[in-house]
């Protein structure tokens, strides 16, 4: 790994490069396919994860069919929407937000913020990918194994997830959900050590710690807890691969399966479950505090503002991730653990309200007095303030122990995390889209798609989620594949039930019309030139548009400022570029 | 511009729908109503804070947006407001916190008058037992559970011999007296949980878990499951019948107990 | 929990100490132009590499952590029988501080320049890192032949695991040794290169060795036993 970057050995990497040809891969394949370029790996990461993103958006389509029109469709069966579930929650956590935001955008976005040529590991980098390309066909290779993918929920709870009355259970589908995730957790740590390294290590001259956009601090940092959280799930998935096939009982204790004996004994399935939230909570952020860094640049470059402090906000970054680490059993208050843990953890839990309010804060500050131009970034950012808040005001019910009690496994769970965790990330992953598209291809995004698919996201999605926590609030539980003969449920229940899933046909629809103005935009796009939102970050800064491998011109910039100047008064232009020297010196000039 | 009327819409149309919804919690049938309070409490602090943020948003969007000539302030920070608004989402956090905490006091101290249930669940049904005359339950093992010992008890317990195993049918509980319900899996996770008790814990195979409630109201209550547990989780239903004393006595001298369902042929011959 | 807990607090700790002398409080707005003025809060000097070795060697850490929190965890439950302590493993120890020792001999012969010694050096440890593999499948035979089957208990099944886990870490670790070799022997060794080679494999092979002495004494039953006195003394 050593020798494959030019220049690792020193600390900083060379900032002048005599031969750019150094940088240019030669064939075909090593240009698009096994390319060691981070942008092309992030292109491949992001394309892949949207792929399969697609796949579980058509499985949360069949569940919602099943849930809003009970008994209407004979092919779901309740093994089937056991499968859809878990899939639809597995896909869409880790092989979709996880691979895109750290994979997509982390790959994209570290090296031309932070003014690097490349990671600093190309070829681990690279390596990364493919092994996140077997972990999905892994994946995928168990929707047609005998039996189908596994039903366990997204959580795998043994002994449910290896017994038989699960689908997958004693058949090959548990087994390779296992094997996908520890292939995605060894190709994370492979792509992962190059985010955390490339800003540690590679940052241009100038750039310190406190001139990072807010971007590079919520991946990086989404990062490092991922590096420190994913072993936890790594282990769980070991540990209950051996259960499944060697019998032994980490997590199995006596168990009768459908009037059988089985030859387990004495194992905690608590046990699984502190691993499995160990991992699981902190990736709640790990998701997050990406989506908080980039909102941050979103709605600064586009209300033309610097964003509202800014040292809070990277305080509350660092606060949020290392505060999570000590809450991950919010998740079990219900389980069966030593009911006196609730006492800590709903304190933990509550006290990170505090510094994510003092996000939400700063950026609605952030808009304060600005220069709001309604862009399609800057309407998602919006929208992701409104949902995210939403949200996470739902997050003080169920992380208040007592209250969590009668909200717990309910619709009302489905629809807090929903909001706070899959409606709120995604729509900063579009926003980011919306704003870097034409960095990454030259061309703008078409506007008039661009306001459909927000206004039918936004509002759509709002429409789902918002309902939804009233049915949870009636006590219907979630992961039930038949409603129908519930005593609770009221007509006018099935009603909103009906209303959500069409809802939900609507917003996915919505989606394909925005992966059609991805690849129509590609050819027919305006021409943005090198950048078109005024904005002051390097990566708008580069000499080509895209740019190429190294990133920057023969010369690397050099940092003269934070991030966020602009509209600074005095100034001729309402921004200032971070590697303008303004008064300094003349623009593009050596310190 | 249409976004700032949407934003308003969106905090408005959110309270009509709190305020007008038909969907709301069941009538509450235990002595939980301090669960309810909090999350009431809950919901007025969050509202407030929703409304509040999104309408200063919506207000800044319409007052601020672009137009010619307009420049944005340069404001990096400003301590005092941080501060502020610091200490006043703590106060507003520890509202939440510090009532729900004492409520969750109560919730795990079991009181000494409580009655012992155990609930039993397997794939895909629930079975109770109470203890008998001893007052006392007898011991269990997952490893004896059979056709002919379906709860699993130790069958020479002198505890167990007593005790009323009430298979696969309906529970009844007298109203009015504290109940701690010990709940227990033979095979995989389950979630006792009647809605309108509010109360609800995972059965774990391998030990036994446990919550308190007084029944306040009778009537007729379902019993969900609320862990995945299978294919069959959304069938595995059940039924609680909170009784007047006098009913509940007359239903649990119909019940039989662990000594005559595992000695048919002397009972019969005792007749 | 506890063990993990704790190893993340000195994670935690190392990163807030180095954030600390980062400049967190400054105020950037106010120093626009400056490009040398802080050059403690720029990108570091130390080899990426190196960097990069001691950030994957964190995650480890974590892992074998989690393995050790499992661990305790699983052995509060009654059905917990721990497996004697094979003696093979004290030579097995030995033969793991040996190959340590080797490579830190080669790291200081390659800061001298004595390329005769730093093969020497590598090969020695390559080969008693190979014979401690070995002789750990011979401690998992040894067990298995006196009825200490995987499946018999849970503390076998661990015994088993984490051993595999560590051992298969040691041979991740000879694949970089092997190239390290490779490149002592090469035509031409570049010194600087062979050095930081050579060093990162130096650190890789401490931080196991530590990671199975704090294994051995969890594994053999002793960190219970210490924490068990801690206790007694503290109550």
């Amino acid at each position: 790994m050593v020798d494959v970057t030019p220049g690792a050995i020193d600390g900083i990497p060379p900032a002048e490069v005599p031969e750019m040809d150094l940088y240019h891969p030669h064939s075909w394949w090593t240009k698009y396919v096994f390319s060691q370029d981070a942008k092309v790996i992030a292109i491949q990461y992001s394309g892949t994860a949207i792929a399969i993103g697609m796949v579980a958006l058509v499985l949360s389509w069949l569940m919602r069919l099943q849930l809003g029109f009970p008994g209407t469709f004979d092919f779901i069966t309740p093994e089937a929407y056991y499968q859809f579930i878990t899939m639809h929650g597995m896909i869409m956590v880790v092989y979709l937000l996880t691979a895109l935001f750290l994979g997509g955008f982390g790959n994209y976005l570290i090296p031309l913020m932070v003014g690097a040529r490349d990671m600093v590991f190309p070829y681990a980098n690279m390596l990364s990918y493919w092994i996140y390309l077997l972990a999905v066909l892994v994946l995928v290779a168990s929707f047609f194994a005998p039996g189908g993918p596994t039903g366990a929920g997204w959580t795998l709870y043994p002994p449910q997830a290896i017994m038989s009355g699960t689908p997958g259970g004693q058949q090959s589908g548990i087994i390779l959900m296992l094997v996908s995730l520890i292939l995605f957790v060894i190709g994370f740590t492979m792509g992962g050590l190059n985010y955390v390294v490339t800003v540690l290590q590679a940052r241009t001259r100038g750039m310190t710690l406190m001139r990072l956009p807010l971007t590079v601090w919520g991946i990086f940092t989404a990062t490092v807890m991922a590096l420190l959280a994913f072993p936890a799930l790594l282990v769980a998935c070991i540990m209950m691969l051996f259960d499944r096939l060697l019998g032994t009982s980490f997590f199995m204790p006596a168990v009768v399966e459908l009037g059988q004996q089985l030859q387990t004994n004495g194992g905690s399935p608590i046990l699984f479950q502190h691993l499995f939230w160990f991992f699981g909570h902190p990736e709640v952020y790990i998701v997050a505090l990406p989506a908080f860094g980039i909102v941050s640049d979103l709605i600064s470059t586009h209300a033309r503002k610097n964003i509202f402090g800014y040292r809070m906000m990277v305080w509350a970054i660092v606060g949020i991730g290392a505060l999570s680490f000590i809450v991950w059993a919010h998740h079990m208050y219900v389980s069966g653990m030593d009911p006196y843990f609730g006492f800590f953890f709903a304190t933990t839990t509550l006290i990170i309200a505090v510094p994510t309010a003092i996000k939400v804060y700063n950026w609605v500050l952030t808009l304060w007095r600005g220069d709001i131009h309604l862009t399609i970034p800057m309407l998602f950012a919006l929208a992701f303030i409104v949902t995210f808040v939403n949200g996470g005001l739902t997050g003080l019910f169920l992380g208040n122990v007592v209250v969590d009690v009668p909200l717990s496994d309910t619709m009302f769970v489905v629809a807090h995390f929903h909001m706070v965790m899959g409606v709120a990330p995604i729509t900063v992953i579009f926003g980011a889209i919306y704003h870097w598209y034409p960095k990454i291809t030259g061309r703008m995004l078409n506007q008039a798609l661009g306001q459909f698919h927000f206004w039918m996201t936004f509002v759509g999605a709002y429409l789902i989620f918002f309902p939804m926590h009233y049915v949870g609030l009636m006590g219907v539980p979630r992961r039930y594949s038949e409603l129908g003969d519930m005593a609770l449920m009221t007509e006018s229940a099935h009603q909103l039930n009906a209303f959500i899933s069409i809802m939900a046909f609507i917003v996915g629809f919505a989606q394909l019309v925005f992966l059609f103005n991805l690849i129509w935009s590609i050819r027919h796009g305006k021409e943005a030139g090198p950048n078109p939102w005024r904005a002051t970050t390097l990566e708008w800064q580069t000499e080509h548009t895209p740019p190429q491998h190294g990133n920057f011109g023969k010369q690397l910039p050099i940092v003269y400022r934070w991030a966020y100047d602009y509209s600074v008064p005095g100034a001729k232009e309402d921004f200032i570029a971070q590697n303008d020297p303004g008064e300094y010196g003349s623009p593009g000039g050596h310190a | 511009m249409a976004i700032a009327l949407v934003l308003v819409l969106v905090v408005a149309g959110s309270i009509l729908f709190h305020l007008y919804s038909p969907w709301w919690w069941t009538p509450i049938a235990s002595n939980w109503g301090y669960i309810d309070q909090t999350l009431i409490v809950t919901f007025w602090i969050t509202g407030a804070v929703f409304a509040a943020v999104v309408l200063f948003m919506a207000y800044c969007v319409f007052r601020f947006r672009h137009k010619d000539g307009q420049r944005a302030d340069y404001e990096p920070e400003n301590r005092k407001l941080e501060t502020w608004l610091t200490v006043i989402t703590a106060i507003g956090v520890a509202a939440m916190l510090v009532p729900g905490l004492f409520v969750w006091n109560q919730f795990v101290q079991v009181p000494d008058d409580a009655t012992e249930v155990e609930v039993v669940g397997q794939q895909w049904q629930w079975s109770f037992r109470l203890p008998g005359a001893d007052g006392k339950l007898g011991k269990s093992e997952t490893r004896l559970v059979s056709a002919d010992n379906p709860l699993g008890l130790i069958p020479d317990d002198p505890n167990g011999q007593d005790d009323v195993v009430v298979e696969a049918a309906d529970l009844h509980l007298p109203v009015g007296k504290p109940v701690k319900m010990l709940l227990r899996s033979i095979d995989v996770l389950h979630d006792f949980y009647v809605p309108e008790f509010r109360a609800k814990m995972d059965m774990i195979p391998g030990s036994v878990t446990y919550f308190w409630f007084t029944p306040t109201r009778t009537g007729t209550f379902q019993v969900l499951c609320a862990e995945l547990c299978g294919q069959g989780h959304a069938y595995m239903r059940g039924g609680v019948m909170v009784d007047t004393e006098e009913d509940y006595v007359a239903w649990l001298g119909e019940q039989q107990t662990f000594a005559q369902l595992t000695a048919p042929e002397q009972t019969s011959l005792a007749d | 929990m506890t063990v993990i807990v704790v190893v993340l607090m000195v994670v935690f700790g190392i990163a807030g100490w180095w954030l600390s002398q980062q400049r967190l409080m400054s105020k950037p707005w106010l120093e626009a132009g400056s490009v040398a003025a802080f050059p403690g809060t720029e990108s570091g000097s130390m080899p990426m590499a190196k960097v990069g070795l001691g950030v994957f060697l964190a995650v480890v850490g974590c892992l074998f952590a989690l393995f050790t929190s499992a661990y305790s965890m699983r052995m509060e439950y009654a059905d917990w029988s721990a497996p004697p302590v094979p003696p093979l493993l004290w030579i097995n120890t030995g033969i793991l501080l040996l190959s340590s020792v080797a490579l830190h001999c080669a790291l200081i012969a390659a800061r001298n320049g004595q390329t005769e010694l730093v093969r020497l050096g590598l090969a020695t440890a390559g080969l008693t890192a190979i014979a401690f593999l070995i002789g750990q499948i011979v401690v998992w035979r040894e067990l298995e032949a006196n009825g200490h089957f995987l499946t018999a208990n849970p503390a076998n099944a661990f015994f088993y695991l984490i051993t595999g886990m560590h051992g298969l870490h040691i041979l991740g670790g000879l694949a970089g040794l092997a190239r390290t070799t490779s490149r002592a022997w090469g035509p031409d060794p570049a010194p600087a290169k062979l050095t930081l080679s050579v060093e990162l494999c130096a650190m890789y092979w401490h931080f196991l060795l530590i990671v199975w002495l704090a294994l051995f004494l969890v594994l053999a039953g002793w960190a219970e036993r210490f924490i068990g006195v801690c206790r007694q003394l503290l109550t």
